[in-house]
């Protein structure tokens, strides 16, 4: 299984096992990363799921769709790498992935 | 102050399984008014999953959150429901047994026989941007909501955002403000096109300033803003529209037994620690408690049975179906 690297905001880090084809909004919440809220279950609707791509991983990663670009409105400090974690499908290729949470999500 | 509401049941929150409890409390002649923060009926149905899909509601395949308050609202159409949207329930005091008096921060009072607490995941309220020092210039230079237009008259006005609250709130603003300024953290903008094209118009007249930009400091003093750190303008009133998020806001001061921001109930009734005031759907809790829109549903059921012994104590209760019973059938206008 793809392993992923949570980064929060206070250096906290989360090194945890996903599973293929679940997001990384659903891995952070399943591993307690407490900086991931998802108020709307992933729905691309709430954009308290914010997180920062570490640059070493934003071009495999991707850019967001529109939907969610137009969702990271509603989010605080937003980087060029920054994405909404429950649109990132997990794969083979994410594997070691490293992502960055914000100290607050808006709530 | 106006004149005390007075009520068989007061619902707070109109999201789905609020509209339910409606129904089922309308099939045993209990009249409710619902109270709910958002100016529209829904709650996240509405809020958050207007267009998206929900599969698990028995019966029905798919529909969307939309649709489903859309059939809710029709569903309980012949109860004729009174709604209080754009309201927050802000006080709640046990007068009776069971009596409550309840009022909200738009200065209404309902005297209710029974409480139901449908508040879902909390009160949709807005989100505050995470700017430092940003606190102290709130409700005075800071606003998250324009309740009268004049407060903004011959004010440096900056607003930030970039959906259909921000871009209306320009347009209608603009003509009465001394300057105004849109701050947008990209040159796209998600709101209604016609909105855009006008605002675009009045930038390229000279009439005001757009921002490509994040907020990052505020400057000023004693609660009042003087500049804001999007290279330093010159502002002394700010609004951010950063969309809604759900906090659990005045239920907490009421005096309820509380387990991690839900509330816990039994699951005969789902009444509360407190006779009379029940808690239905998202915001209870009790052991296997699944956050569904189906659990909710049926917690609206057994919840009207409890409640008809507050309502009508001296009636008994005999159960009927839809299906079968005239009774009913009058009441929901088909029989």
């Amino acid at each position: 299984m793809p392993k992923i690297i949570y980064i929060e905001n206070d250096g906290t880090r989360h090194t945890v096992e996903a599973e293929l084809g679940s997001t990384v909004m659903e891995t952070a919440l399943r591993n307690d990363v407490a900086s991931i809220v998802a108020e709307c279950g992933g729905g691309c609707t709430c954009a308290t799921c914010l997180v920062h791509v570490d640059e070493a991983w934003s071009a495999i990663v991707g850019p967001p769709s529109a939907e969610e670009e137009e969702m990271l409105d509603s989010a605080f400090e937003v980087k060029p790498t920054s994405r909404l974690s429950c649109q990132i499908k997990v794969t083979d290729a994410l594997d070691g992935l490293i992502v960055h949470t914000p100290a607050y999500q808006g709530r | 102050m106006s004149d005390t509401i007075k009520t068989d049941v007061l619902i707070v929150g109109a999201g789905p399984i609020g509209l339910f409890a409606v129904f089922e409390l309308g099939l045993l002649d209990i009249k409710a008014h619902l109270v709910d923060i958002l100016d529209k009926v829904g709650g996240q149905c509405a809020e958050l999953y207007p267009e998206k899909p929900i599969y698990d509601i028995p019966g029905i395949p798919f529909i969307t959150g939309h649709g489903l308050s859309d059939a809710l609202m029709r569903q309980i159409k012949p109860f004729g429901p009174t709604f209080h949207l754009g309201e927050m329930v802000t006080t709640l005091e046990k007068i009776g047994d069971p009596l409550f008096r309840v009022a909200t921060d738009r200065g209404k009072v309902f005297e209710t026989k029974s409480v139901v607490i449908a508040a879902g995941g909390g009160s949709f309220q807005p989100k505050r941007p995470p700017i430092n020092g940003i606190e102290p210039y709130e409700n005075t230079s800071v606003f998250y909501a324009v309740r009268k237009m004049d407060a903004f008259r011959d004010k440096r006005l900056l607003i930030v955002g970039g959906g259909d609250s921000a871009l209306d709130w320009t347009l209608n603003l603009q003509p009465i403000a001394k300057r105004l300024t849109l701050v947008h953290r990209r040159d796209e903008f998600r709101g209604a096109p016609d909105s855009v094209n006008k605002m675009r118009a009045l930038v390229a007249a000279g009439d005001m300033d757009l921002k490509i930009g994040q907020v990052s400091g505020l400057e000023g003093g004693d609660g009042q803003l003087s500049a804001c750190s999007v290279k330093g303008n010159e502002v002394d009133t700010m609004l951010p529209f950063f969309g809604l998020t759900m906090k659990l806001g005045p239920v907490a001061d009421w005096g309820l037994k509380m387990e991690d921001e839900l509330i816990p109930v039994d699951t005969a009734a789902f009444e509360t620690s407190m006779r009379g005031l029940f808690a239905i759907g998202d915001i209870n809790t009790y052991p296997g408690k699944l956050k569904l829109i189906l659990s909710g549903f049926h917690e609206a059921a057994l919840m009207a049975q409890k409640a008809h012994r507050y309502v009508y104590p001296d009636k008994k209760l005999v159960f009927q179906y839809t299906t079968s019973s005239t009774n009913l059938q009058k009441k929901l206008g088909v029989a």
